[in-house]
């Protein structure tokens, strides 16, 4: 597990982060604390033009504000489809750096819920908050892409025809407008960056093969790595190890408990051993609201849970 | 290093360019240096026929960007060929001046036809070559623009983008078949003198009309490869591939969709305005919705996503219908929606796949 603590620490270090988020930390000096008390600094190396307003800032590239220690506020969500109540007046508080597993029988609405926070889906009511200021509500997929929050689906969705490391560049933070891509080139930095997220997710040597070749393992770790590469703030994480050996399994555990701490990770699983092996914390869901939040052994042994699993 | 780039893994590029530097070379000396009556002497005819089929080739190519590479299956780019064609028709038209049937000095015959006055606000500027040169792009790329503007942002894909295409180049139609128009109704632009003073009936006209649509057709090429093989382009692949996913990823799918189909609309309209000198016409016939599905053929039967297939696909099927055509016309039709349906069940990725599999047979 050496080589991959040392990998894992380097790649989730608070500077490449800087580096690789130009955009977003260029046009919010002061974004990483609270804005409203604190002023930049006087060495800061922007120029101190006057007060900046929230509004004034383009609105995928606002720092989400988690003063508060939490990153995600979701608020009396309802979403419908048909009469039938996916997600039934659901509240959900994720903190900023935790690792937070959601279990819940088929069809309790976890594929929904993470639809609705890349806005996928927009709920008929509640609210969805990345960070106490930016309304998820109101961004376009992409831009709460760019905000800082990356999802792995479920089904694996790698781009097939390209090799590894395409996908893996087109995973990475940076530049997102059209017309500069046409000219965008690879920075030996950012090269660096693909070889180390490559050596994590152990893929090094398939770098040059399309990735519609991979086995389903290797593209479940293809997906963590492109997470790895977009460098987000927030992780929604949908089946991690479906298809895993038990070894890949192993080592995914590993890597999402290391991911945790500087970002904040969600992961929706089926499989309980997983989840025992990686939760601090976990969340029930059950018919499209929350029906139990502790840890793994408070949760198992509540009642209102053990009749959900076993009832059925 | 950026000519590897663009045709350092492009074997099929390579040999479409080589060739045709070659016949850029070749054709006119064939048909200005040989004389007539040679076995090796090429005919006018045949020299405007090449470069008719150059500029259905750089068609293809513009097509096979986006619907090769960017999973539209556009069926009205016939349209932004059309429009390219009708703005240097106007250029054309403004060049005949006193010549025309009925010697007025500014007015096209049809527009005396038709009693009008003076000449409409639309036909100003297209005296000068350079203005006529600007919207053979300009008028394509911002009907491009508009119409993906607002379909790509209501996320239209597949079919029914398909189908708005086919509307859109037959509203087109219908529009430039009415006479208020102003172009030339039914009978469209034609009864070209010359361009930039060179006589359009001139052999050495012809056969620079021949070198320019090479060049053109070369430099199109060059520019997609350019587009494909940038970070754009795996863009463009990816959203083919997986449009939802992309836009994960935080790439805005409609301003890439936005980007590559307006320039490749332009390039059709370049593509237009090279093929109207050639074959001294145009007319709304050129907007008809199988004109369109005809381009999507050629793509397929040289091989999508594979640009220089595209451009043999084109040159090869327009052969084919010039000599069905002079033989068996009443067949043609069939015998294309015959290669269309065997080049689909047999051949998936078209000729330029046969290519690729006896690579793979013999490695």
């Amino acid at each position: 597990m050496k080589p991959l603590d040392h990998a894992v620490a380097t790649a989730t270090k608070p500077e490449s982060r800087v580096e690789l988020k130009l955009p977003l930390t260029n046009e919010t000096p002061a974004g990483q604390t609270d804005r409203s008390t604190t002023a930049p600094v006087d060495d800061s190396p922007y120029p101190v033009v006057g007060q900046v307003y929230d509004f004034m800032l383009p609105r995928a590239a606002r720092e989400p504000d988690t003063s508060h220690g939490v990153i995600l506020y979701l608020e009396n969500l309802t979403v419908s489809f048909d009469g039938f109540r996916a997600i039934d007046d659901l509240s959900l508080y994720i903190d900023r750096g935790e690792l937070r597993c959601i279990i819940g029988p088929n069809g309790a609405g976890k594929t929904t819920l993470m639809d609705i926070v890349t806005g996928k889906t927009r709920p008929d009511s509640g609210s969805a908050f990345f960070g106490r200021t930016v309304d998820l509500l109101r961004l376009s997929e992409p831009e709460i892409a760019q905000a800082g929050i990356g999802r792995k689906f479920q089904k694996p969705t790698v781009f097939e025809q390209h090799t590894v490391f395409e996908n893996l560049e087109l995973a990475m933070a940076g530049e997102r407008r059209a017309w500069r891509l046409l000219t965008a080139k690879l920075n030996g930095e950012q090269h660096d960056r693909i070889d180390e997220v490559l050596d994590i997710i152990r893929l090094g040597e398939n770098r040059a093969r399309p990735a519609g070749a991979l086995s389903h393992g290797q593209k479940q770790w293809l997906e963590i790595g492109m997470l790895l590469m977009q460098n987000p703030l927030l992780l929604l994480v949908d089946e991690p190890v479906a298809g895993m050996t038990g070894e890949e399994m192993e080592h995914t555990a590993e890597l999402l408990k290391h991911l945790a701490g500087e970002r904040s990770v969600v992961v929706v699983e089926h499989d309980m051993d997983f989840v025992r092996s990686i939760a601090e914390k976990v969340t029930v869901l059950h018919q499209g609201a929350v029906l139990a939040e502790g840890s793994m052994d408070e949760v198992q042994n509540d009642p209102r849970v053990v009749e959900v699993y076993l009832g059925e | 290093m950026l000519a590897r780039r663009l045709l350092g893994n492009d074997r099929g590029g390579q040999v479409l360019l080589v060739l045709l530097a070659v016949a850029a070379v070749v054709v006119p000396l064939l048909n200005l240096a040989v004389p007539d009556g040679h076995p090796l002497h090429l005919s006018t005819y045949t020299v405007t026929l090449l470069g008719k089929y150059l500029c259905y080739a750089l068609l293809a190519v513009a097509v096979d960007l986006v619907w090769g590479y960017l999973g539209i299956l556009s069926l009205g780019h016939g349209a932004f060929f059309a429009l390219g064609g009708y703005a240097m028709g106007m250029h054309l038209m403004r060049q005949i001046g006193e010549r025309g049937v009925y010697g007025h000095p500014e007015l096209p015959d049809f527009m005396v036809f038709l009693n009008w006055q003076e000449l409409p606000w639309y036909w100003q500027g297209f005296d000068q070559f350079w203005f006529a040169m600007l919207m053979v792009v300009a008028v394509p790329g911002l009907l491009a623009f508009v119409f993906g503007w607002l379909a790509f942002r209501s996320r239209v894909t597949g079919v029914y983008l398909s189908i708005m295409t086919q509307a859109l180049t037959y509203a087109l139609m219908l529009a430039f078949f009415r006479n208020e128009m102003g172009f030339g109704g039914n009978n469209g632009l034609t009864d070209f003198k010359d361009l930039l003073g060179f006589s359009l009936q001139d052999d050495t006209t012809r056969a620079g009309l021949f070198v320019a649509s090479a060049v053109a057709l070369a430099l199109g090429y060059l520019a997609c490869r350019a587009i494909v093989t940038s970070r754009l382009g795996r863009v463009a692949i990816a959203v083919r591939d997986a449009e939802d996913r992309t836009r994960f990823l935080g790439y805005r799918v409609d301003r890439v969709k936005l980007l590559v189909f307006t320039f490749s609309a332009m390039l059709a309209g370049v593509a237009g305005a090279l093929y109207v000198p050639q074959v001294g016409i145009i007319n709304p016939g050129e907007f008809s919705p199988l004109n369109s599905i005809e381009i999507v053929v050629w793509v397929a039967v040289g091989g999508r996503a594979t640009l220089w297939g595209a451009a043999t696909g084109a040159a090869l099927v327009n052969y084919a219908k010039t000599q069905f055509t002079a033989i068996l016309p009443e067949i043609w039709l069939f015998a294309l929606g015959g290669l269309f349906i065997a080049v689909t069940v047999l051949l998936p990725k078209g000729l330029a796949g046969l290519r690729r599999r006896r690579q793979e047979a013999r490695a």
